[in-house]
């Protein structure tokens, strides 16, 4: 293994501490916790948004907390969901008597570490209510497994809740926002190398030299098949023809796109999947009305890439366009 | 008693450390490797910060839980923290057990773990060690059987359970995302509840020489 860092131990400390460091007019640590919270967060008067999960995928979390998108982010251990204490530690940090919004993706973990803080608070009569996005169409979603995991798609949710919260909108509505845009969001990944997690030193899984994985979590869970690489608009092809089997994009909508790299991914290469993902969707004559392209939910040192679409309509829309200042996502 | 509850956690804490490698490579064949490294992190805390004098054994089993909570994460953390807290539930108050606490304590255990995890019995988790372990336990306590012997049931059950896991599909936790291609591997938390099981069993034969 071969890493820029001073310790196995110390990488989420020290990411945290330089992610504040880095931009400490917006965001602070929670001291003595793993908890991101908006610089000065005065008791602000709205519905709090708290997302988290394992470390290893920024700028999620933390990047996403500021003006118009999250209030606290919880950052667990190399992908390992936070613990209920953090958790809790964020919902007490930022409770200002609105109301919090957990943002959890969908994994065995995260739902179950951040359930049992939910409880917590309940237990001290702070309201606390939660949505699961679950983005992932390489999974089948049935009464077999889990469920669909929550990938890239998860940043929309951010996005739009925390533009509904910003209005000063109570906490059911902001749910509401928040299970639309997880109802209209899909995605689907691919990954040509797998990444190594710090304290594990080798690699989460193998791929052959001329092989990708279709589908790819994430963690480096795996996806629905492996294949010899082929060009990128074909792989391309195949993931948005993935997302559009859902049924839920058809033509004459509006949606946004999200081309988001896994960590180690060129961004040359990302522009040239969002090209293709541009042709795909101009051919099918559904608009698109904001392209997102660059790292927004990485897995750590993994190169590869996921496509995101999310179907908007007039609210969804507003949202997505109103501002947002955090450290990872601007709109001006 | 309750000290020998501290001896007894401390040796399952010792094993699970000395196991991290191989929970965490079953981990890595059909989940995300970390279950070892978590485990491993979460009973490093556990021999830090586990009351050595307390007599009460519930709130040995208690403290055990609250810090495997706040220190593993994941699934593991919630799963094994509420195992230890509903044990804890069950023993509350006493400083000494009999076989038949032991029975009530594992049922408990199992309750806690259903009620956390949602899964049922053959869905390749944890369940499928510590259930068929609970069973088998609380018939030697029926049968009459000694503490010892009533371990060694308990053990073989678990032993079994968890070889079972490695012939059936995961249909809960994440690798459940794999389908058919987990068949052939040990669920990871069945292989560390035989590790915990067999940890008691082993100290309490230590004990008995």
């Amino acid at each position: 293994m071969k890493k820029m860092i001073n310790g196995v131990d110390n990488i989420v400390d020290e990411m945290l501490n330089g992610m504040t460091a880095a931009f400490p007019s917006a965001i602070g640590r929670v001291p003595g916790t793993d908890v991101i919270v908006r610089t000065g967060a005065k008791k602000t008067d709205k519905v709090v948004l708290i997302s988290g999960g394992g470390s290893g995928h920024e700028p999620a979390h933390g990047g996403y907390v500021g003006r118009g998108m999250l209030d606290a982010a919880v950052a667990g251990a190399v992908f390992t969901s936070p613990t209920p204490d953090q958790v809790y530690e964020a919902i007490q940090a930022t409770e200002c008597g609105k109301g919090a919004l957990l943002i959890i993706k969908n994994y065995t973990g995260d739902v179950m570490n951040f359930e049992m803080a939910a409880d917590m608070a309940s237990d001290e009569d702070i309201t606390v209510d939660r949505v699961i996005v679950a983005d992932d169409v390489a999974v089948e979603d049935s009464t077999y497994t889990t469920g669909r995991r929550g990938i890239a798609g998860t940043v929309f949710v951010h996005k739009i809740a925390g533009a509904c919260a910003e209005t000063g909108a109570d906490l059911p509505e902001v749910k509401r926002v928040a299970e639309k845009v997880i109802a209209n969001v899909r995605s689907m990944g691919m990954a040509v190398s797998p990444c190594t997690v710090p304290a594990v030193g080798v690699p989460g899984f193998d791929l052959a030299e001329d092989e990708v994985e279709i589908g790819i979590g994430i963690h480096g869970e795996p996806g629905t098949h492996r294949e010899k690489i082929s060009p990128v608009r074909e792989t391309v092809d195949h993931l948005v023809g993935k997302i559009l089997d859902e049924g839920i994009y058809a033509e004459g909508d509006e949606v946004a796109v999200m081309v988001n790299g896994m960590g180690a991914t060129p961004l040359s290469e990302l522009f040239l999947a969002s090209l293709r993902v541009n042709e795909i969707l101009t051919g099918k004559k559904i608009r698109i009305a904001k392209t997102l392209v660059g790292n927004y939910m990485t897995s750590l040192d993994m190169a590869g890439f996921s496509v995101t679409l999310l179907k908007l309509d007039e609210e969804l829309k507003g949202y997505l366009n109103a501002p947002a200042d955090t450290p990872a996502y601007k709109e001006l | 008693m309750a000290s020998t509850l501290f001896d007894c956690i401390s040796k399952i804490a010792e094993t699970i450390i000395a196991n991290k490698d191989y929970l965490t490579e079953l981990d890595r064949a059909i989940g995300d490797a970390d279950h070892g490294i978590n485990m491993a992190r979460g009973y490093t805390e556990v021999l830090q910060q586990l009351p050595q004098e307390e007599q009460d054994i519930g709130a040995v089993l208690k403290k055990t839980g609250m810090v495997l909570l706040s220190k593993v994460g994941g699934a593991s953390g919630p799963l094994y923290g509420t195992a230890y807290m509903k044990a804890a539930k069950a023993a509350a108050g006493k400083t000494s057990l009999t076989t038949q606490d032991g029975c009530e304590i594992l049922q408990a255990v199992i309750a806690g773990i259903q009620l956390r995890g949602k899964a049922q019995r053959g869905e390749k988790t944890m369940l499928d060690a510590i259930i068929p372990a609970c069973e088998a336990y609380c018939a030697a306590v029926k049968a009459g059987q000694d503490f010892s012997g009533c371990l060694d049931a308990m053990c073989a059950a678990a032993r079994e359970g968890t070889d079972y896991t490695a012939s059936i599909r995961a249909t809960k936790g994440r690798a459940s995302y794999l389908g058919d291609r987990s068949i052939g591997h040990v669920d990871p938390g069945a292989a560390s509840s035989l590790l915990t099981m067999e940890a008691v069993r082993d100290f309490y034969r230590e004990q008995m020489q």
